[in-house]
């Protein structure tokens, strides 16, 4: 790794005068994605700046309007442990205790996750099956607008993101078929149906980034069981080949976990 | 200059600022113990505890573990003496060539503040991010079992 200077941010306002001054800076929440970039030589900024010190960035907690607020420095561990989350979106708990393993875990961050947008990557499935609400320094973005495609969000350079605010859903759930070595996604699906009967199905492992599945949505908003997706394909023309498997039989292993990940939504009740 | 307490002691160290955590254990502060496997977060070989959690400490920059309590290896158990985690895993044969063990040991004494059941299934989850290539894990499962169940350790 090539040196660069090492800040650790009190306050968001410092973070932002870091981002701006000219340096290229880059933000370190867990470093479990950026170090390894920077050990490959695919990244060299000039500047880090640890987020680590920030107690506005943390927290798990219901909202005046019912919601629920993540902060983005949680780590995946504290989440898939933290009793409010398990109790009101118990498919959201499980998908952080799938990340990785506990080491990655517990120092990877939700916020880090979101940021970074890894194609094969869980909370962004997550999030925009939930249609979360993106919270930065300066707005507050729909999951529909905040991922924008292969490693690329709409955060802006100078960006900080602060937290995700979700709404609870009726049922969730995430199902992913891993590859072996890392655990990360080869496929996988991620489903919310909401008290008005909603339904929103996003994909992760895909060519282009987590995207969703409006055929499934549709689908499923009018009738809530596996059943109602026979017949129903993904796109090949979604996902990729590499040497962990074909575009078609990504497409094929999308299809199969959307219908389990129905049934797993039947089971793993919100109480 | 880098401080923190490793093992309980504290530590000063002039260090460039891409030194790894594991960088800083080995060769500064000569605690070879940590072992370096892979360099790519999969291996688990490196396992410390950074404030009592289990982290790849190749995967970490020692200046993310700025005043926080690193624990290694070589903290577990006074020279000469040994911890009973060790003394399960020698009763079960749970190392062959050894490389794998500091980093297994690390990982299996974190288990216990997470709740982690003396269980075998539950056990090798949770073992996940540590990868044996001799043992094939039988015996490693059993040492860290009995050690969870037991009511001294
Ligand atoms: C062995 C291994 C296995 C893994 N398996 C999985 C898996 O199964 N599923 C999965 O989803 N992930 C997996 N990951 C990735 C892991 O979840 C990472 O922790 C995560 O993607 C990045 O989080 P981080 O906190 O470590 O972020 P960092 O690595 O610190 O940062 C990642 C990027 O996000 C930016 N960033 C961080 N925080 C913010 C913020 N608040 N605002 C704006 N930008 C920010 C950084 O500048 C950087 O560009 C794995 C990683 C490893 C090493
Ligand atoms: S050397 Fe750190 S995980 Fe392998
Ligand atoms: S004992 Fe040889 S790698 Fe585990």
């Amino acid at each position: 790794m090539r040196e660069f200077e090492y800040c650790r941010a009190r306050s968001v306002d410092e973070v932002l005068r870091w981002l701006r001054d000219g340096t290229d800076s880059k933000l370190l929440a867990g470093g479990q994605s950026l170090l390894g970039a920077m050990k490959l030589g695919l990244m060299a900024p000039e500047r880090l700046i640890d987020l680590q010190g920030l107690a506005e960035l943390r927290g798990c907690a219901a909202t005046a309007g019912g919601e629920l607020q993540l902060g983005a420095m949680q780590s995946h561990a504290s989440l898939a442990r933290h009793a409010l989350l398990r109790g009101l979106v118990p498919g959201l708990a499980r998908l952080a205790s799938h990340i990785a393993d506990e080491q990655v875990r517990s120092q990877g961050t939700l916020g880090g996750s979101l940021a970074n947008a890894d194609p094969a990557a869980c909370w962004p499935a997550g999030m925009l099956a939930l249609g979360a609400t993106l919270v930065t320094d300066r707005r507050e973005l729909p999951a529909d607008e905040f991922f924008t495609g292969f490693f690329s969000t709409a955060l802006e350079p100078d960006e900080l993101l602060c937290s995700v605010r979700l709404r609870r859903p009726r049922r969730f759930a995430y199902a992913k078929f891993e590859q072996a070595a890392s655990r990360f996604a080869l496929v996988g699906v991620a489903l919310a149906q909401f008290d008005d009967g909603a339904v929103r199905v996003a994909l992760t492992g895909g060519a282009h980034g987590v995207q969703r599945l409006p055929a499934f949505e549709q689908a499923l908003g009018q009738r809530f069981a596996a059943e109602a997706l026979q017949g129903l394909k993904v796109d090949a023309a979604l996902m990729s080949s590499d040497v962990h498997g074909e575009a078609d039989y990504r497409a094929h292993l999308a299809g199969v976990l959307a219908a389990r990940v129905v049934q797993d939504a039947l089971t793993l009740e919100s109480t | 200059m880098l401080e923190f307490r490793v093992n309980g002691r504290p530590c000063r160290l002039e260090l460039g600022n891409a030194s790894l955590l594991v960088d800083a254990l080995r060769e500064p502060l000569g605690l070879t113990g940590t072992h370096q496997g892979c360099d790519t977060a999969q291996c688990g070989a490196c396992t410390v505890l950074l404030n009592g959690r289990a982290v790849k400490s190749c995967n970490v920059l020692a200046r993310q573990a700025e005043g926080a309590d690193v624990g290694t290896i070589e903290g577990l158990a006074a020279p000469g003496e040994w911890h009973a985690l060790q003394l399960a895993f020698s009763r079960h044969h749970a190392l062959q060539c050894g490389f794998c063990t500091p980093g297994m040991l690390m990982r299996a004494l974190a288990m216990k503040a997470e709740g982690v059941p003396p269980e075998p299934a539950a056990v090798r989850q949770a073992l996940a991010g540590n990868l044996c290539r001799c043992t094939g894990y039988e015996g490693i499962v059993a040492a860290i079992c009995e050690w969870l169940g037991a009511e001294h350790a």
